[in-house]
C-alpha cells in the first residue's frame, strides 16, 4: 500500500552559537491511511523536529535542513515554498499541541477559532463553517455542542480542552495528524478517554497519525509502527510486535527496561508509628466572599518507621497539599499532625526550625526549585551550615559526601543549575533534602518531570537512600506504576478526601473503591506489561 | 564518577565562592563594562582632587575676559563672567556625583528592602505597606521637598536625602512586582522547608534573583536624580551660585547656545559621558550576576 507520508533520510541541523547540533540526523519513516506512526524518545532526541520541521515549523535561523526528501502526495514538502506549505498546514497535515492549556487562544470564542480554518482554507461562508465546527465538536464528545461554540477557552476543564483541540485539527479533514505528546499534561483517566477518541476519529475518518510520545506505555497502547529516536536518529523501527518483543538496539532494551514494572516485595514493617496524620482538614479561601476550597478534607493515616507511602490521585485531588500541611508549609486548617509524637501543627517558629531538620522535601520541577543563583555547593552548604551538621572547616568534604551519595560528580561542585540536565538537578535537590540527616521525606512528584531511564535511576537512588538513612517517606504522585515500584502502601485520594488505603497488592489487585477502580484501568500500557509479563 | 577529594586541584576547591566573587570574575571579562567602571572610578578620583588640581578657582571671575572661546588658558573656554569652565565643570561634578551617587544609594537601600517585604509577606501587610507608598505617589515631591527645606533649613544632604526619599517609591513597586513571581517558585519553598529564617530568604534568594530589574533602573536613575538636582537648584532650592553643578551648567549653557555652544557641549558631554560608563557598567553587572549567561 502507498504510504500517505514517506519521509526519506531527513536531516535537520541547527547552526547555533555553541556550534552545530545536529537535532534530526538522517531519518525514515512512513505513514500510512488508518494507522499510527508513534516517535518514541527523550527529551532532546529531536522527535519533535522531526515532524515539525516537515511543515515549516521550526525556527530558521537557525534551524535548516541539510537534506532529505517527504513525499506527501506527490509533492516533496521540503521543496515548497512557505506559501505552498501554509496551504498544506492545517488543510492536508494538521497538529494536536501538547498542553491544551496554551494551545487555545484564551481571548477567542472556541467557534471563532474553529471557523478560522474553514473560512480561510475553504472558503465556507460564516453560518455554514459554524454548523460544520459544531458538528466536529460534538463528534469529539462534547455535549450541548450549540452552546459550546460560544464559551471561552477557560470554561472548559483540561480534558475538554484537548477535546477541543484535537476537533480543531480534525475540521479540515486531513490526511494526517501530528499528535505531539498529546496527553502528557493530561490526568490518567483523561488520558485513557482521549487516547480513545483519537483512535476512533482515525478509524472513522481513515487518517494517519505521528504520535509523539516519551512514554512507552502509551504507546504500546495505540501505535502500529515505532521509530525510537535517539540523538537524532532512528536506532531501531519496526511493527509494534517487533519493537515490544524482539527490540534488538541495546537503547530500545533500555528503554523497556526502564518502565517500572516490578512490584516491590511487601516486608511485614513492624517498627512503632512515626507519623500520625488525624482528621487533618486545609482549606482554601481568596477572599472572604470567595467559596472555601477544601483542599484537604477530614483526612486521616499513619505511617511507621522506615515505611515508603505512596499518595495517588489526580491533579487538584489535594495530594501535594497534605504534603505541604505535614510539613507546615502551608498550615492546615484543623486537624492533628503528630510526628514522633510531637504535635507540629501548634509549634512556633523556633520549635519548627529545630523540627524542620529531620523533615524535608523533594519537589517536582528540579528546574524551579533549585536557585539558578546558587552553585551546588552553595546550595549543599545551606542547610547544613544552617543546621550546624558541619563547620566551616569540614564543610568541603561535607558537600563533597553529600555528592558522592547522590552520585553527582564532584568536578562540577562550582556550577550553576542551568548547566546540568534534568536528572541532575534532580539529584542537586535531592542531596539538599538529605544533607541534614532527616528522618522524614515527602517527595512530591519527584520524577514526572524527568524522562524514562532518569526516572528508573532517580527511583532507585530514593530506594537506596531510604535504606541507607533508614528514612521515613510519604511518596506523592499521579503515576501509579512508579508508586507501585517504589511504595509499601498506598493512599488514594480523590477530591480532597482519601478513599482507599492499603498494602500496595492488595490497592492495585482488588481496589474497593470505585474510583481507585477507574483509575486503575485507565493505566496506559496494557499491551507493554502483559508483554513483560509474558517474558 | 566520583574523584577522591586528593584527585582535585586545590586551587578549585570552593574556598566559600559567592554568588558576588563569581559575579566578579565574570565581570572582569566584560571589558565595556570595565572601560565603564575605569572611567568612572577616574571621574571620581578627579572630583575627589578637584581643589588641589583645578586650574582655577570655581568662583574666579575675570569680567574683562567675558565668554570665550576654548583656548591654550583655558581649555575649554570661559563663562559669561570669564570663569574657567573647566574649573567648573570639575568642582560641578563633585556636586552632581554625590547627588546621584547618594540619593540613588538612598532609593536602593529603602525601596529595595521596603518592596522585598512587602513581596515576601503578602496579604494585608503588603496591602498596606503598597498603599502607604500610592500616598505617596499622590504627594507632588516638590511639595514635599520644599516643606523639607522650610522645615530643616536649606542643606545640601537633606537635599541628596529628600530626593532619595522621591526616588524610592518606583523601585520598592519593581522590587516588589519581582518578589512576588519569584515567591511562588518551588526553590522560596524549599528554602522554607530547610528552615531559613525569613530575612535570610529575602536576603540569600529572592533579592539576588531580583537583581536585573534593580540594576537596570539604578542605572536610570542616577541621571534622573542628577537632572532633578540641577532643577532644585534652578528653583533656589538647591546649590546657589557660584556654586555649580553639571545639571545647572547644562540648564545655564541651553540659554546661551546660539552664542556660547561650547557652555552647552562640554557639561553636557561631562554629563553624557558619565552616563554611558554607568549603562556599560549596569548592564555589565546584570549580566555578571546572572550565572545563566554563558560564560563565553
Amino acid at each position: 500500500m502507498q504510504p500517505l507520508l514517506s519521509v526519506k533520510d531527513l536531516r535537520i541541523h541547527f547552526h547555533t552559537r555553541n556550534g552545530l547540533v545536529r537535532a534530526v540526523d538522517g531519518i525514515s519513516y512512513d505513514v500510512h491511511a488508518g494507522k499510527t506512526t508513534a516517535i518514541i524518545g527523550e527529551s532532546g532526541s529531536g522527535k519533535s523536529v522531526a515532524c515539525y520541521g516537515l511543515l515549516g515549523l521550526i525556527p530558521k535561523p537557525p534551524g535548516k535542513v541539510e537534506g532529505g526528501t517527504a513525499d506527501f502526495g506527490g509533492k516533496d514538502l521540503l521543496q515548497l515554498s512557505e506559501a505552498e506549505l501554509r496551504k498544506i498546514r492545517g488543510r492536508g497535515i494538521s497538529i494536536i499541541f501538547q498542553d491544551p492549556m496554551t494551545s487555545l487562544n484564551p481571548y477567542l470564542r472556541i467557534g471563532d477559532q474553529m471557523i478560522e480554518p474553514l473560512q480561510l482554507h475553504f472558503g465556507m461562508k460564516k453560518a455554514e463553517a459554524w454548523k460544520r465546527a459544531t458538528a466536529v465538536l460534538e463528534e469529539v464528545g462534547i455535549r450541548d455542542a450549540d452552546r459550546r461554540m460560544n464559551s471561552y477557552p477557560f470554561e472548559f476543564s483540561g480534558g475538554m480542552r484537548q477535546r477541543v483541540v484535537i476537533a480543531m485539527a480534525l475540521i479540515t479533514e486531513p490526511e494526517i495528524i501530528i499528535a505531539d505528546e498529546p496527553t502528557t499534561a493530561l490526568d490518567v483517566t483523561v488520558q485513557a478517554q482521549i487516547l480513545k477518541l483519537i483512535a476512533e476519529l482515525q478509524r472513522n475518518h481513515n487518517i494517519g497519525v505521528i504520535f509523539i510520545s516519551h512514554d512507552l506505555s502509551v504507546i504500546s497502547d495505540i501505535a502500529d509502527d515505532i521509530c525510537v529516536m535517539k540523538n537524532g536518529e532512528i536506532v531501531e523501527q519496526g511493527s509494534r510486535q517487533q519493537i515490544f518483543e524482539q527490540a534488538q538496539h541495546p537503547y530500545t532494551k533500555k528503554l523497556l527496561d526502564a518502565v517500572p514494572d516490578t512490584h516491590k516485595d511487601i516486608v511485614e514493617n513492624n517498627d512503632s508509628e512515626f507519623l500520625v496524620v488525624e482528621n487533618l482538614c486545609t482549606h482554601f479561601s481568596s477572599s472572604r466572599r470567595a467559596p472555601v476550597v477544601k483542599a484537604v478534607d477530614n483526612v486521616s493515616f499513619k505511617i511507621k518507621r522506615r515505611e515508603i507511602v505512596g499518595l495517588v490521585g489526580e491533579s487538584g485531588s489535594g495530594k501535594s497539599t497534605i504534603g505541604r500541611s505535614i510539613l507546615r508549609l502551608v498550615d492546615p486548617t484543623s486537624g492533628s499532625v503528630k510526628i514522633e509524637g510531637t504535635e507540629t501543627t501548634a509549634l512556633g517558629y523556633r520549635d519548627l526550625k529545630m523540627l524542620r531538620r529531620h523533615m524535608q522535601m523533594i519537589f517536582q520541577d528540579p528546574y524551579a526549585s533549585l536557585n539558578p543563583r546558587m552553585s551546588v555547593y552553595d546550595t549543599l552548604a545551606e542547610p547544613l551550615l544552617l543546621h550546624k551538621i558541619a563547620t566551616r572547616k569540614t564543610l568541603d568534604s561535607a558537600v563533597f559526601e553529600l555528592m558522592d551519595s547522590v552520585e553527582l560528580a564532584r568536578e562540577s561542585v562550582l556550577r550553576y543549575p542551568h548547566e546540568f540536565s534534568g536528572g541532575q538537578r534532580q539529584r542537586i535537590a535531592i542531596g539538599r533534602a538529605i544533607a541534614t540527616k532527616p528522618k522524614f521525606i515527602v517527595a512530591d512528584e519527584p520524577v514526572s518531570a524527568l524522562d524514562v531511564t532518569i526516572q528508573a535511576q532517580i527511583l532507585d537512588l530514593l530506594l537506596e537512600l531510604v535504606d541507607r538513612y533508614e528514612l521515613t517517606m510519604l511518596f506523592i504522585s499521579h503515576d501509579l506504576a512508579v508508586v507501585r515500584y517504589i511504595a509499601d502502601r498506598i493512599l488514594v485520594m480523590c477530591q480532597g478526601e482519601l478513599v482507599e488505603s492499603g498494602h500496595s497488592d492488595q490497592v492495585f489487585d482488588n481496589p474497593q473503591h470505585p474510583y481507585t477502580q477507574t483509575l486503575l484501568k485507565s493505566v496506559p500500557g496494557k499491551y507493554l506489561h502483559d508483554e513483560i509479563a509474558a517474558g | 564518577m566520583t574523584t577522591a577529594i586528593s584527585e582535585i586541584d586545590p586551587q578549585e576547591l570552593p574556598k566559600g565562592v559567592s554568588l558576588w566573587q563569581d559575579a566578579w570574575h565574570r565581570l572582569r571579562r566584560n571589558k565595556l563594562a570595565m572601560i565603564g567602571a575605569c572611567y568612572l572610578i577616574a571621574v571620581i578620583i578627579m572630583a575627589l582632587l578637584t581643589p588641589w588640581i583645578a586650574p582655577y578657582a570655581y568662583d574666579a571671575q575675570d569680567l574683562r575676559l567675558g565668554a570665550t572661546p576654548p583656548s591654550a588658558a583655558h581649555w575649554l573656554g570661559t563663562d559669561l563672567f570669564g570663569r574657567d569652565l573647566l574649573s567648573r565643570i570639575m568642582y560641578g561634578g563633585r556636586i552632581s556625583l554625590l547627588v546621584g551617587f547618594i540619593a540613588t544609594a538612598v532609593a536602593l537601600v529603602i525601596g529595595v528592602t521596603y518592596g522585598a517585604i512587602a513581596g515576601y509577606v503578602g496579604g494585608r501587610v503588603d496591602a498596606i505597606m503598597m498603599r502607604l507608598v500610592d500616598i505617596l505617589y499622590a504627594l507632588p515631591f516638590m511639595i514635599f521637598i520644599i516643606l523639607l527645606m522650610v522645615v530643616f533649613g536649606r542643606n545640601l544632604l537633606l537635599m541628596f536625602l529628600a530626593i532619595g526619599v522621591v526616588e524610592w517609591l518606583t523601585m520598592a513597586r519593581i522590587v516588589r512586582g519581582q518578589v512576588q513571581s519569584l515567591r511562588q517558585q518551588e526553590f522560596v519553598e524549599a528554602a522554607i522547608s530547610i528552615g531559613l529564617s525569613p530575612a535570610r530568604i529575602i536576603w540569600k534568594h529572592l533579592i539576588p534573583n531580583a537583581l536585573g530589574p534593580v540594576i537596570v533602573y539604578t542605572t536610570l536613575t542616577i541621571p534622573s536624580v542628577m537632572l532633578l538636582e540641577a532643577f532644585l537648584s534652578f528653583l533656589g532650592l538647591g546649590i546657589q551660585p557660584p556654586q555649580s553643578s553639571w545639571g545647572l551648567l547644562i540648564s545655564h549653557g541651553v540659554e546661551t547656545m546660539e552664542e556660547y555652544p561650547w557652555l552647552l557641549i562640554f557639561p553636557g558631554l561631562a554629563l553624557t559621558m558619565t552616563l554611558f560608563a554607568l549603562n556599560f557598567l549596569g548592564d555589565g553587572l546584570r549580566d555578571a550576576l546572572d550565572p545563566r549567561v554563558s560564560k563565553d
